[in-house]
């Protein structure tokens, strides 16, 4: 085994054992931030994939975090717990409103594609503060009770924190997978060249769409999951702001590197818990700091351990 | 459904417009000519609404405090264009996405520890009330204030963009920087001053807004969409674009907001027309985005040459 290879399987044996060193220690609270940033770390991922391996900047990735939690919440509240439900309509929903949303936004290129996915991400915003039924602009709030099989449900922290631990793990093997084989090459050529790709007789578009729903997707398993984390989902989950912070993490983390994603959330998370308990001014302190990478670190974080190229 | 309403419709919409177009020039120019993306430009509204809210109480005038708030604002934008901005220019669009939206966390927080998280900020005494207009409509003063004052200034722009030297050089520089640059024209310098007029736009519609909305913390992030929509709708870089574009979106924003609940209930059962008409009308400018970039992917009023 390579260090690379022991230091992951090290991290990983850490990563599981988490819930019971917490515990141990006296410090429970931190499970759910914990959690938090696996899920955060799920949609990084997924944007990290449309972005920085297809070179598609979305700034509406957000919308399918939130149409997750949507789907998750209105099943919750409708009484329905089965975990094959939830994924079915996850399924239908997002990967319908990816594919849609997908096709029309292809059309364009730069920043015309930017705006477009963030035209869509707002239309679905303006959705969900209309549904009356499912709490309007106030949110909604459920009793997360989703059965897994086996017989444990995702009210319990540990649980919880375990299956966004194995979500996780199973996104980013499939990412290195996906960069090393034939697929991953052509969208990364696609993302280089994509006259040069489509001259070599690449499908570039449906190459692109693929990627697009594929990462809407498991965009919307992170917000099941947040829903199941929180109790609650509201229309502010879709907010550009939303889109922008996804944005920021992974950029931050490292675009188009196997750990931006995660690298992005877990510091801007962590930044934030640490800087919220000191001042209430802590965004003032985050904005420095995002300042200060932009400037000092053009690779992101992943970048200043990796002098390779993506 | 009578005609003065649908006057006041319009009015509303051309009000709405033509402050959208005030945002939309500087951001269309800073787009076209820089190729930079500025989601920190709703936080320049935002600083103008805040200092004109803080200056009014002290200096006892509106208009005052709107001049100071502009000089302020643009001075302000100046220093940020040369000391910060300038860099990323060159840089490719995630890096200005990141730089960007960290300065709106920075700048949010900054006006919080100066001004507090919102200030209130009244229209001028005699501008207040409702005045009589033709037609027996009674429509506020203040709007029709802010109709005039977004009129003149979109007629002055107009000149100075089409008719002026500067105005030439921005232009050449919205379709070709670097050929502008081998002709002479010095686009850094020329840039600071119109990133600064950019600002200076941007307060005025801050200060002007301010006794029909709340002036708080965070309202920069909600302008800042629509205010991009109308740069997408007209073509980016397009002065011309961006008024036809804000227009159209402030009618049609408007319209949709009003009529489409009209027309809706005449169709479905109430309950349904009151939660579908203001979902609907919230989303309208966004099908009308998409469906002009589907119809013409370069906008409405393209630069030439780009």
């Amino acid at each position: 085994m390579t260090p690379a290879r022991v230091a992951t399987f090290l991290l990983l044996v850490a990563a599981v054992a988490l819930p019971w060193l917490l515990r141990a220690a006296g410090w429970d609270f931190y499970l759910s931030l914990a959690s938090r940033i696996l899920i955060a770390a799920v949609a990084a991922t997924s944007l990290n994939l449309l972005l920085g391996y297809a070179g598609m900047v979305s700034l509406g990735h957000a919308a399918f975090v939130g149409l997750g939690s949507y789907v998750g919440g209105v099943l919750l509240s409708e009484g329905q717990q089965a975990l094959w439900a939830h994924l079915l309509a996850l399924v239908v929903v997002v990967g319908v409103a990816a594919l849609v949303i997908g096709a029309i936004s292809l059309r364009t290129r730069g920043v015309y594609f930017i705006m477009i996915t963030l035209a869509f991400a707002q239309m679905l915003f303006y959705l969900a503060n209309s549904l009356k039924g499912y709490g309007g602009d106030e949110g909604l709030r459920v009793r997360p009770r989703v059965l897994l099989p086996g017989g444990a449900d995702l009210r319990d922290g540990t649980t919880l924190y375990l299956v966004a631990l194995a979500v996780l793990v199973a996104c980013v093997w499939a990412l290195a997978r996906f960069a090393r084989s034939r697929a991953g090459l052509a969208v990364r050529a696609m993302r280089d060249d994509e006259l040069r790709a489509e001259a070599v007789g690449l499908p570039t578009f449906r190459w692109k769409l693929a990627v697009f729903v594929v990462s809407g997707l498991v965009a919307g398993v992170a917000g099941l999951l947040s829903v199941n984390l929180q109790g609650y989902v509201s229309p502010n989950n879709l907010h550009w702001t939303q889109s922008g912070t996804l944005l920021v993490m992974v950029i931050l983390g490292g675009a188009g590197r196997l750990w931006g994603g995660i690298a992005g959330a877990a510091v801007l998370l962590l930044l934030e818990e640490l800087l919220s308990s000191q001042t209430q001014y802590w965004a003032f302190w985050v904005g420095w700091v995002l300042l200060a990478v932009v400037l000092f670190a053009r690779q992101g974080l992943a970048g200043l351990f990796d002098r390779r190229r993506p | 459904m009578t005609g003065t309403f649908l006057l006041e419709q319009a009015l509303n919409g051309l009000q709405y417009g033509l402050m959208l177009f005030l945002l939309a020039a500087g951001l269309t120019i800073v787009f076209g000519v820089m190729d930079m993306i500025n989601l920190a430009h709703g936080s320049l509204y935002m600083a103008g609404a805040f200092l004109a809210a803080w200056l009014a109480p002290l200096l006892g005038s509106f208009w005052l405090a709107l001049g100071g708030a502009v000089v302020l604002t643009a001075a302000g934008a100046m220093v940020l264009e040369r000391t910060l901005l300038r860099s990323l220019y060159r840089r490719d669009h995630l890096s200005q996405v990141l730089a960007t939206f960290a300065l709106i966390l920075i700048l949010n927080d900054a006006v919080r520890m100066v001004f507090g998280n919102d200030r209130p900020l009244s229209a001028p005494a005699g501008l207040d009330g409702p005045v009589a207009l033709p037609f027996g409509l009674h429509y506020p003063a203040w709007r029709l204030v802010i109709i005039g004052v977004g009129l003149a200034l979109a007629a002055a722009l107009y000149v100075l963009v089409q008719k002026t030297r500067v105005g030439a050089w921005v232009r050449a520089g919205a379709s070709d920087r670097d050929m502008s640059t081998a002709m002479g024209v010095n686009v850094p310098s020329l840039f600071t001053a119109v990133f600064g007029l950019g600002a200076a736009l941007c307060a005025v519609a801050g200060a002007l807004l301010a006794p029909l909305l709340a002036v708080q913390v965070g309202m920069g992030e909600n302008i800042l969409i629509p205010a991009f929509v109308v740069v997408v709708i007209g073509g980016i870089g397009s002065i011309r674009g961006a008024l036809v574009g804000a227009l159209l979106v402030g009618v049609v924003d408007t319209l949709g907001r009003t009529l489409l609940q009209q027309v809706l209930r005449e169709g479905l059962p109430p309950q349904w027309a009151s939660a579908a008409g203001p979902a609907l009308a919230s989303v309208a400018v966004y099908v009308l985005m998409a469906a002009v970039l589907v119809w013409r992917p370069q906008g409405l009023l393209p630069v030439r040459g780009r």
